[in-house]
């Protein structure tokens, strides 16, 4: 027994060496003092492989290396006296699981010392970290996360920010569109509504059910399904029975997907139409076979924004792909926000988070981006395939939204 | 050798590991509460897998319920009665599950356990989507990862004395017969299927409590993230790679592992599934008995 | 009611197909696969660089993926699986050794598809046109699925149950150890049987590809349907696979259709479960 107990002790303790020593050579930071310092260490932790890797592989890595390419073309991070230091990175695979990520966390700000931290993908993956990046002083610039308790979240960890917003959010707007349509008499007041069995899914059909039915609208059919789902046909006859003028699908990339495909084979066209992730996909289209005129959506942009034209040239430039239509470009403000917060202040954590909380950005949002209680607001809720493009449309349009144009055309 | 000064220097070990998360970095104590988790779960499962060699795949099921337990009752009651609670629900859950598939053998068990797994998360999350409406649930109790390492630490210590007690006792010497030949003990008189539910039942419910210690560390739950089949996958082989026989084999299978998967995520972020897959390949190939068998018959070759 | 009938089947022909290949792995060539599923992502992945980089059709991607994938499975059977079929002293151990060693193979697959496509979601479309059977209208691309099972079921049945060959394989599968006292080669009727095995995996990955988003790391849900059909159906029995794939699928159908679509899985499992205590054996099983 002692032997065997030693034996583990030693191969552990070898293995530690090993581990630690790898953590130096790779990388080769550690030490340096604030003096002489010759870069900006930034390190995340997202999901490479593993079932989050899809989303987080469309809408949070592709702009985080298009950014630190961006910075470092251009000479590396400004600081207040003018100097220039490149970004060095530091990014680990959570291997989509929480107790990955929190470690990962743990060991970018305390081994490898990196000076900022940039958030996983997901909510459940940023909750997860939230406090650590509270307790080590890390701003915690919440991009990939859709939650209606940011407004709690921003007092309990009040160097954490949030930028896509909240369910309720995103449904009022849809709600609001809803009502319009009806009154012009357009759709009938009875609505099918089916969600994924997960906390996305969920805590949307949560906001969407009283929003719907305050706005008088009965919600004839009201289902969830099982993440692993892969065939829709059942669930898009049941809707066609219910005879609902309005579909909605709080639905993931594989069922959006999916549902898409299946509607076509089935003719099933109402007048409504509304996906979740995936419809704002820029290979949407393609995945669908053909047109997707009218298919609705959360996010949306502005094809007018010259701000947003460039990014998306410049992300396909890249990246080799252009990005997709929601989150990718609230994430790219996100780190554009933080470049100009380290030009204006240095890189003291207490003070980035001061000047991220009352500061005014130029992002590719807009000119005068800036945060409301540690929450971006300046989202666009729901969008709208019209001529190739996935656009933010609200009711009547202007403000940089287009008009939405219902009902939807019959699939090709 | 002696069994006090076993106890002697298992204790010793204990109060070093449990100081040590005041000398060394934050991230050391996270590696070290992982790997605590691990050496526990890779232990509770050797205690029902290893006599009884059913391979079970429902580590994730109990680890599930343990985890979800707290994020539904951490609101409501204190947190020792939390535990309480999550033990006593592991445990029913491991007599009704023990009371109707003890008898499967081999794969069908394999497989049973795995479908457990994934009938629990189902079930979990319709019944959190229709009926409570709330997926994704928090956990705000004021836990540092020090704390949940001690707590970690002091299940792993009971969980070896535990095993260390039924490997003594006049069940231990039913159970070797048990591994040796079912049907042989059942004729020598050992109540086969009692002790093996109580086996399961033991195991479940220590893999219910790790679950739900580790539960404050993630702060947002819902299924998918607890009911994580990785968890099962990693457990099973961890103990496989020790040796499931041997008190220690877990142990000695659990550390090395999770440090070279620390290792690995560290150093080959983007390539770790291919040298995991490898490594893995290899220890078949190389130590098909575990890490413990292999090191004895080095032992016993150097001797001859 | 006849539409929920149509889509079970159509949705069920998916699962047969897969599972079949896993059965006869398993039943003839007594190798626990878990790495099938990442094989057919695998396939899935080869079908969209074949269609849309150099835009051959799926169904002409079958002739070059489906030998590929047999010819590959044999390579697989040689350097890894042979060694731990003649040192394993009984099937038991055979089982967890294949069990370890596919698991390892599992992430070895996964690990080079993530390093070739990265962990994103891919798709395209291809054959999504609507075909009327029976009063129900079903995406041609999954009726195909359907259809391929049966034939490829239907082949496999007259080769086991018809020809000399398909002997040789009963007899491997039902008593390895007294075949070669026959002048049986019971290495070579393993290997051909994994390989079949993996020319089918790759048959359903072509297939799968064309209505199904797939990520690198999707595998193992493949793996684990197809092991529920396989002991549904009872192990290595084609026609057991076929029918049990069949089944959960139109579970899947009517649950969704009469009780809540939220439920398919915890169905198919208690299906499962209960199937599992009442005939241990699968519904096709010897007793």
């Amino acid at each position: 027994m002692k032997t065997s107990f030693s034996e583990a002790i030693r191969s552990a303790r070898r293995l530690t060496t090993c581990a630690a020593a790898a953590l130096l050579v790779a990388t080769g930071t550690i030490g340096a003092s604030a003096q002489e310092r010759d870069k900006v260490t930034i390190g995340y932790a997202i999901s490479k492989s593993g079932p989050n890797a899809g989303g987080a592989d469309m809408t949070v890595t592709p702009n985080y290396e298009l950014w630190i390419e961006e910075v470092n073309a251009a000479g590396g991070l400004k600081l207040p006296d003018g100097s220039q230091l490149p970004i060095e990175v530091i990014a680990y695979d959570d291997r989509s699981s929480a107790e990955e990520v929190v470690r990962a966390v743990e060991r970018l700000a305390t081994q490898d010392e990196v000076d900022f931290i940039l958030p996983p993908w997901g909510t459940g993956f940023n909750l997860a970290v939230a406090p650590l990046m509270a307790k080590f002083g890390y701003p915690h610039l919440a991009g990939a996360a859709v939650t209606d308790k940011a407004p709690e979240f921003v007092k309990r960890w009040d160097t954490s920010y949030w930028f896509m917003g909240g369910s309720v959010d995103y449904v009022d707007a849809f709600t609001e569109i809803l009502v319009a349509e009806r009154e012009a008499g357009r759709i009938n007041d009875k609505i099918a509504m089916v969600s994924v069995a997960d906390g996305f899914g969920i805590d949307l059909v949560k906001a969407a059910r009283p929003s719907f039915e305050e706005a008088g609208f009965d919600i004839s059919y009201d289902k969830t399904f099982p993440p692993e789902t892969s065939d829709f046909a059942t669930i898009l006859s049941e809707a066609a029975n219910s005879e609902a003028d309005t579909f909605v699908a709080f639905s993931y990339p594989p069922h959006t997907f999916a549902l898409t495909k299946q509607a076509k084979v089935a003719s099933f066209s109402p007048p409504v139409f509304y996906l979740g992730v995936g419809a704002g996909f820029p290979v949407y289209p393609n995945i669908a076979g053909g047109s997707v005129e009218g298919v609705m959506s959360l996010g949306g942009i502005d094809p007018n924004n010259e701000l947003n034209s460039t990014y998306r040239a410049k992300h396909e430039e890249v990246i080799g792909r252009a990005p997709d239509y929601w989150g990718s470009v609230l994430i790219y403000a996100s780190l554009q926000m933080l470049e100009q917060t380290i030009e204006r202040v240095g890189l003291d954590k207490q003070a980035i988070a001061e000047e991220l909380s009352t500061g005014t950005f130029s992002t590719v949002l807009g000119e005068e981006t800036r945060l409301e209680d540690n929450q971006l607001r300046a989202i666009n809720w729901v969008g709208q395939w019209q001529d190739g493009q996935f656009v933010a449309v609200s009711p009547e349009g202007g403000n940089g939204l287009a008009a939405v144009k219902l009902p939807k055309p019959d699939w090709e | 050798m002696k069994t006090s000064y076993a106890f002697a220097l298992a204790g010793a070990a204990l109060v070093v590991l449990a100081l040590a998360p005041m000398f060394i970095p934050e991230y050391w104590t996270g590696v070290l509460l992982g790997m605590t988790g691990y050496v526990t779960l890779a232990t509770a499962w050797a205690l029902f897998s290893g006599p009884t060699r059913y391979v079970s795949l429902a580590t994730v099921a109990f680890f599930g319920v343990g985890a979800y337990t707290v994020a539904v009752l951490n609101e409501v009651m204190p947190y020792p009665l939390v535990l309480l609670c999550a033990a006593g629900i592991g445990m029913v859950m491991a007599l009704v599950v023990g009371l109707s598939t003890l008898r499967l053998a081999g794969v069908y068990f394999v497989i049973f356990t795995f479908g457990l797994a994934e009938l629990v998360r189902q079930t979990v999350s319709w019944w959190e989507v229709n009926v409570t409406y709330t997926m994704g649930r928090y956990v705000f109790l004021p836990f540092e990862g020090r704390h949940i390492y001690w707590q970690l630490l002091a299940l792993a210590a009971l969980t070896f004395l535990i095993a260390w007690a039924m490997g003594r006792s006049r069940i231990g010497l039913a159970l070797k017969a048990l591994g040796d030949d079912e049907t042989v003990a059942s004729h020598a008189g050992v109540d086969v299927t009692r002790i093996k539910l109580l086996l399961f039942v033991i195991s479940s419910t220590i893999i219910t409590l790790v679950g739900a210690i580790q539960a404050p560390r993630w702060t947002y739950i819902e299924p998918s993230i607890v009911f994580n089949p990785t968890v099962s996958f990693m457990t099973l082989i961890m103990a496989l790679l020790g040796g499931a026989m041997r008190l220690w084999g877990p142990l000695v299978g659990a550390v090395p592992l999770f440090l070279l998967f620390e290792w690995l995520s560290v150093s080959f972020p983007d390539h770790f599934s291919i040298i995991l897959g490898l490594l893995f390949i290899l220890i078949v190939f190389v130590m098909p008995n575990g890490v413990l068998a292999k090191i004895d018959d080095l032992r016993k070759g150097g001797r001859a | 009611m006849l539409e929920h009938v149509v889509n079970g089947l159509v949705l069920g022909g998916t699962y047969a197909l897969v599972a079949m290949g896993l059965t006869i792995q398993y039943g003839i060539a007594r190798i626990m696969n878990l790495s099938f599923g990442d094989t057919i992502i695998a396939a899935c992945f080869a079908t969209y660089v074949l269609f849309t980089s150099l835009s051959i059709s799926p169904i002409l991607a079958l002739l070059i993926l489906v030998p590929s994938g047999y010819a590959l499975s044999n390579v697989v059977y040689r350097v890894i699986m042979k060694p731990l079929v003649a040192r394993a002293p009984d099937e038991g151990a055979l089982e967890v050794d294949s069990i370890l060693v596919t698991f390892g193979l599992l992430f070895v697959i996964q690990g080079i598809l993530l390093y070739l496509f990265g962990g994103g979601y891919t798709s395209y479309s291809f054959f999504n046109t609507p075909i009327n059977v029976l009063g129900t209208v079903v995406a041609g691309n999954r009726l195909l699925a359907l259809v391929l099972s049966l034939m490829i079921g239907a082949a496999l049945v007259i080769i086991l149950f018809r020809t000399r060959w398909g002997m040789i394989l009963r007899a491997v599968a039902l008593a390895p150890k007294s075949a070669p006292l026959f002048g049986i080669d019971t290495d070579r009727a393993a290997r051909t049987a994994f390989a079949i095995g993996g020319a089918i995996a790759a048959t359903g990955g072509v297939v799968i590809s064309m209505f199904q988003t797939f990520t690198a790391t999707a595998g193992v849900v493949f793996t684990m349907k197809a092991l529920i059909v396989v002991i549904l159906g009872g192990k290595g029995s084609v026609p057991g696979a076929i029918v049990a794939g069949l089944l959960l699928g139109l579970v899947e159908t009517f649950v969704a259709a009469y009780v809540d679509p939220g439920l398919t899985l915890a169905a198919v499992y208690t299906v499962f479960l209960l199937l599992l205590l009442v005939r241990p054996n699968g519904i096709f099983g010897k007793a």
